[in-house]
């Protein structure tokens, strides 16, 4: 089989959705740790030259998985995501939001709501995610954060050139 | 009052007025014959699609034809793009991340 380790993404503006789909070679239960442990999460869960950092993770139904991201300047932007609907292998659902690091929500920003579905595709696994806002407002805003954040990976190999990694 | 590409194309009826618009210019009568809207609404939806650039208008003669702005919407991928190249790199991290785990066994 081959894989098609291309990234669909498609949105649905009028239900204030944007879909992600990927297909991994590896099987359900591995793609599901990579996703629900800490140690793994923490691999790469940032996009280069950013660093997801856990603080605190508790992966089940109403748990809470508080976390840093920080960036190559050493700036620490503190996550948080709460969990709902854990199927073991299947999916599960997020509510995240940015906060401080004590957990406490920052609500100047709008929350994301995800839902990821892991599927058996032969011997790989295909992951759908689906994040949705309450408004397009909302959408516009965690995009244009995008930006300012510099989350965009364009520049990773010229950070890491200049880094010297 | 805000307009922005986004503002504009999150109504489904401004979004039909693009689709039909994207096959070929219309006058705004022409355009509102294609809704059950009064032709008040309508020109309030190109009014607003008018404000932020996807929709332009030419005269021919007395009459104004309206026509989409291509250029415009293709601003509105480019929304998408920090977003989609954050989550590129994630995933091929995790490619690594799994390919890892595949040799330890674990």
């Amino acid at each position: 089989m081959i894989l098609n380790k291309e990234t669909i993404y498609t949105k649905d503006l009028d239900n204030k959705k944007i879909n992600v789909v990927r297909e991994f070679d590896a099987p359900v239960e591995k793609v599901w740790r990579a996703w629900t442990e800490r140690e793994l999460l923490d691999q790469w869960w940032a996009p280069r030259p950013w660093k997801a950092v856990t603080q605190s993770m508790n992966f089940r139904d109403g748990g809470t998985w508080l976390y840093y991201m920080e960036g190559p300047d050493g700036s620490r932007h503190y996550c948080r995501a709460d969990y709902s609907s854990v199927v073991p292998n299947k999916s599960y659902k997020g509510l995240d939001a940015f906060c401080d690091e004590k957990g406490n929500i920052n609500t100047d920003f709008p929350r994301m709501n995800w839902q990821v579905d892991f599927k058996k595709a032969d011997d790989a696994t295909r992951v759908e995610v689906e994040i949705s806002f309450a408004s397009v407002e909302d959408l516009e805003k965690i995009i244009e954060m995008g930006f300012k954040e510099g989350f965009a990976a364009a520049h990773n190999n010229l950070d890491e050139l200049l880094a010297g990694q | 009052m805000r307009r922005d590409v986004f503002q504009a194309i999150a109504d489904p009826t401004r979004r039909d007025i693009l689709n039909l618009l994207a096959l070929k210019a219309m006058t705004p009568n022409a355009l509102a014959e294609n809704f059950d809207s009064s032709r008040q609404a309508i020109s309030k939806h190109i009014k607003i699609l008018s404000e932020c650039e996807l929709v332009k208008q030419e005269y021919s003669g007395r009459e104004i034809y309206y026509y989409f702005n291509v250029k415009k919407l293709k601003e509105v991928d480019k929304w998408l793009e920090p977003f989609r190249q954050m989550w590129n790199t994630r995933f091929d991290q995790l490619d690594t991340v799994l390919k890892n785990l595949k040799n330890k066994r674990s």
